[in-house]
């Protein structure tokens, strides 16, 4: 069955007369792209529907990321089928409301037992939560398997069917909704309700736990008024994206967390990214004819690895590039301040330090940023270098002169301030001198009263300005 | 009574509980509970994508690429744990939610593309199916059961002081990498090789819940370890036997309800630890009331002596 008679069926089944919001748009969205209009109004719902869920979990899992409970939002997901399956076992219905209270009490059972065994039993906490919603899970798969209702389906709970929830419209105040606008347009309220009525308490509590109990606020009230939201936005989603709603809790808000430090940013970002997770999710699994919530996870995950590697704020990337760099430079400047110093001995011709490329290569520690330092210093035309001659150019000798005095002028302070033998100043002095700017020259300068000499009785080179 | 079949599943999930029970004894100990649901759930990739490879229905095919995504989802953990801020709950959630989800999308690619070759309902791992069990494949569990033994009861002595005092153990010149990785390699064959029967969900069940169990029972590792056996094997036979003789019911999920059973048997009436053995002595306190200092001792004394006293040690 085609997903646009599955469509044409559920509008004849309910009355074609009911109007579907956004129509018109749907209709011209197809004229542009010359699609079926079925599809694109499929689709619309469909990225609507995932828009809604990815937006619940990601802002009640920013939360469970930042508290570290994030394994407590994967336990919800699997012992809420427990909820559910006693709801069935005692009324012996499927009526969505009682099935959504059982799931919730289920839901806030998990996050109770799990404390309880962790105290109660004295076991580590990842096994008490391990302990808790396999039992629970196990338990719900039994009942589950054994019963023989349309509308208690393993697969749905397992995979979600988000593939299909663009098709299933039901009226609602007079136009046709997709039927899962039902529970999570109610759960993204009480969320959003739950984040302004607590938005001080939910951070203090976050962040800084102690002080929060401290002035008075209780930490315990609001990690149980957490996990009951957890709970009804678990719940809600749970019926498109099947277990795998632990992917939407957890995954974009920790690359939300890769990408910022503010938390408003790490809220707004998250909701966006599992957006575009479930939509690129979903239409990947239209092509390859699979699962939208498993390929949704694989979309967020995907999200998640490009943050680590890019992200501006310590991604692989951009840290690989700052130490390169700061090794480039620091072996560079060693190659200048040997040089420097080998003028300075007089053993260079005609007053310019000449050397070989090997020297210089073995001046700048021999290692892969050598070669580098090397090109370095010629692109900033600090080093001359014609055949296998390489000397220092006027600024080379400058900036030179300047780490050896930045070298020897730690050395003195060193030596002022601290009781270290001689032999113990030059090393400290060599990791130094690349980080000690004119300022920090001027200040040793003025509190040493301008010394002349370093501990071992060179010269400290002058700066003519 | 029992059927053949059922013989070749008895069989078959007793070995795996008993192999569950000791290496998950460590695994408990060595705060390495959800590592195995880790493991569990990035199998499920590689089972499938092994399948795609080989158009085989061999189970060893199979579980070898469990083995290797499985494997390859506990060296995520390692890395992002590494190279990321992130904390290790939300690093276990994601890597094992992530391959979950690419383990979900692909079976239903299988599914739908490959529906009329046998053996594309991979489907099945995800509970697990344990009374299609082959003679193979319980062949496959005992050498699983065989080689893990052999294991643990070589390296005994290094997992017990890796598991009770790591520090310790490396400043003995062990290697606790390599203790840790040769742990987490039994973890993961365990798991693998319980998939069939009990399912990607659940596997992990079987790792966590026969220690805990067992650890109301004694504070002795060896015997610990025992008990973890002989619950892990108990469950897996009660759990077959039941669902042997009511259909329907799946075997692998009522496994794990009869550990849950034994868990909370453990906990209510094991000694010295039970509910009910400290339930009628609980008011009872532990410590001789002769220790006990209170303030009215002081009574006569200036603030300034009690201070001197309480600093004596008193």
């Amino acid at each position: 069955m085609s997903i646009a008679t599955v469509l044409n069926k559920s509008a004849t089944l309910f009355g074609a007369k009911t109007p579907i919001p956004f129509e018109g748009l749907t209709t011209k969205i197809a004229e542009l792209l010359s699609m079926a209009p079925t599809d694109v109004q499929n689709a619309f719902w469909t990225i609507a529907v995932g828009a809604l869920c990815a937006t619940c979990c990601a802002l009640a899992g920013c939360f469970l990321v930042l508290r570290r409970m994030s394994l407590l939002g994967d336990a919800l997901s699997h012992s809420v089928l427990a909820g559910m399956a006693a709801v069935y076992l005692v009324t012996g219905g499927v009526e969505p409301v009682p099935m959504l209270i059982g799931a919730l009490i289920a839901g806030v059972m998990t996050a109770v037992l799990t404390q309880f065994v962790h105290k109660a039993a004295n076991l580590p906490e990842d096994s008490s939560i391990g302990i808790v919603f396999t039992s629970l899970f196990a338990f719900g798969v039994v009942v589950v398997s054994q019963a023989k209702h349309v509308h208690l389906d393993l697969d749905c709970v397992l995979f979600g069917d988000l593939a299909f929830a663009g098709v299933d419209l039901r009226p609602m105040m007079g136009w046709l909704w997709p039927h899962s606008f039902q529970s999570l347009v109610p759960s993204l309220v009480i969320t959003l309700l739950f984040l302004i009525v607590f938005w001080k308490e939910l951070r203090l509590t976050s962040f800084d736990p102690v002080l929060a109990v401290t002035l008075g606020f209780s930490a315990g009230v609001m990690h149980y008024l957490l996990t009951t939201v957890v709970a009804i936005v678990t719940v809600s989603a749970m019926g498109v994206v099947g277990l795998l709603v632990v992917a939407l809790l957890i995954v974009p808000p920790a690359t939300a967390r890769l990408l910022t430090n503010r938390l408003s940013t790490m809220l707004w970002l998250s909701c966006l990214l599992g957006t575009v997770a479930t939509t690129i999710g979903y239409f990947l699994a239209l092509k390859w004819d699979s699962s939208a919530a498993g390929l949704t996870a694989v979309v967020a995950g995907i999200e998640l690895l490009a943050a680590i590697v890019f992200s501006p704020l310590d991604g692989l990337l951009g840290r690989t590039i700052r130490t390169v760099r700061l090794r480039t430079r620091i072996c560079a400047e060693d190659v200048l301040a040997g040089l420097f110093r080998k003028q300075e001995r007089g053993d260079a011709d005609a007053g310019v330090a000449v050397s070989t490329v090997q020297e210089c290569i073995e001046l700048a520690g021999n290692g892969f940023p050598a070669a580098g330092s090397i090109r370095w210093l010629k692109t900033r035309q600090l080093l001359d270098h014609s055949g296998n001659r390489v000397s220092l150019t006027a600024r080379g000798y400058n900036y030179g002169r300047s780490l050896v005095r930045s070298h020897r002028l730690w050395e003195a302070y060193l030596h002022e301030n601290f009781d270290l033998p001689h032999d113990h100043l030059h090393d400290p002095a060599e990791a130094m001198e690349h980080f000690i700017g004119p300022e920090i020259q001027r200040q040793i300068t003025d509190e040493l009263a301008a010394p002349a000499e370093d501990p071992h009785g060179r010269e400290i080179p002058h700066i003519e300005r | 009574m029992l059927g053949n079949q059922t013989l070749i599943v008895l069989i078959g999930t007793l070995l795996l509980g008993v192999a569950s029970g000791m290496v998950g004894t460590f695994a408990v100990l060595r705060r390495r509970a959800l590592v195995g649901d880790v493991v569990a759930h990035s199998a499920l990739p590689g089972l499938c994508l092994s399948f795609l490879l080989f158009h085989s229905r061999s189970m060893i095919l199979l579980l070898c690429g469990a083995l290797v995504s499985g494997l390859l989802g506990a060296v995520v953990v390692a890395l992002m744990k590494r190279f990321t801020r992130l904390r290790e709950d939300a690093i276990q959630g994601i890597v094992l939610s992530v391959f979950y989800g690419g383990g979900i999308a692909l079976t239903r690619f299988i599914q739908n593309r490959y529906r009329n070759e046998p053996g594309s309902d991979l489907e099945s791992f995800i509970i697990g199916r344990a009374a299609t069990m082959l003679k193979a494949d319980v062949l496959q569990i005992a050498a699983v059961a065989l080689v893990t033994t052999i294991i643990v009861l070589v390296l005994y002595k290094e997992l017990t002081l890796l598991s009770f005092d790591e520090q310790f153990c490396r400043v003995q010149g062990w290697s606790t990498m390599g203790l840790d990785l040769t742990l987490m390699l039994l973890t993961a064959i365990t798991v693998v090789v319980g998939l069939p029967a009990v399912g990607v969900v659940l596997t992990a069940a079987l790792l966590i819940i026969p220690p805990s169990a067992a650890r109301f029972w004694t504070d002795r590792l060896s015997t610990m370890m025992m008990i973890a056996c002989l619950f892990g094997g108990a469950s897996g036979v009660v759990g077959t036997l039941v669902s042997a003789n009511i259909s329907g019911l799946p075997t692998g999920p009522l496994i794990v309800m009869t550990s849950t059973v034994i868990f909370i048997a453990s906990w209510l009436f094991a000694p010295h630890r039970g509910v009910v053995w400290n339930g009628n002595r609980s008011r009872d306190l532990d410590v001789d009331p002769s220790w006990l200092v209170t303030e009215s001792q002081f009574a006569d004394e200036s603030p300034a002596d009690l201070q001197i006293k309480r600093g004596s040690g008193m």
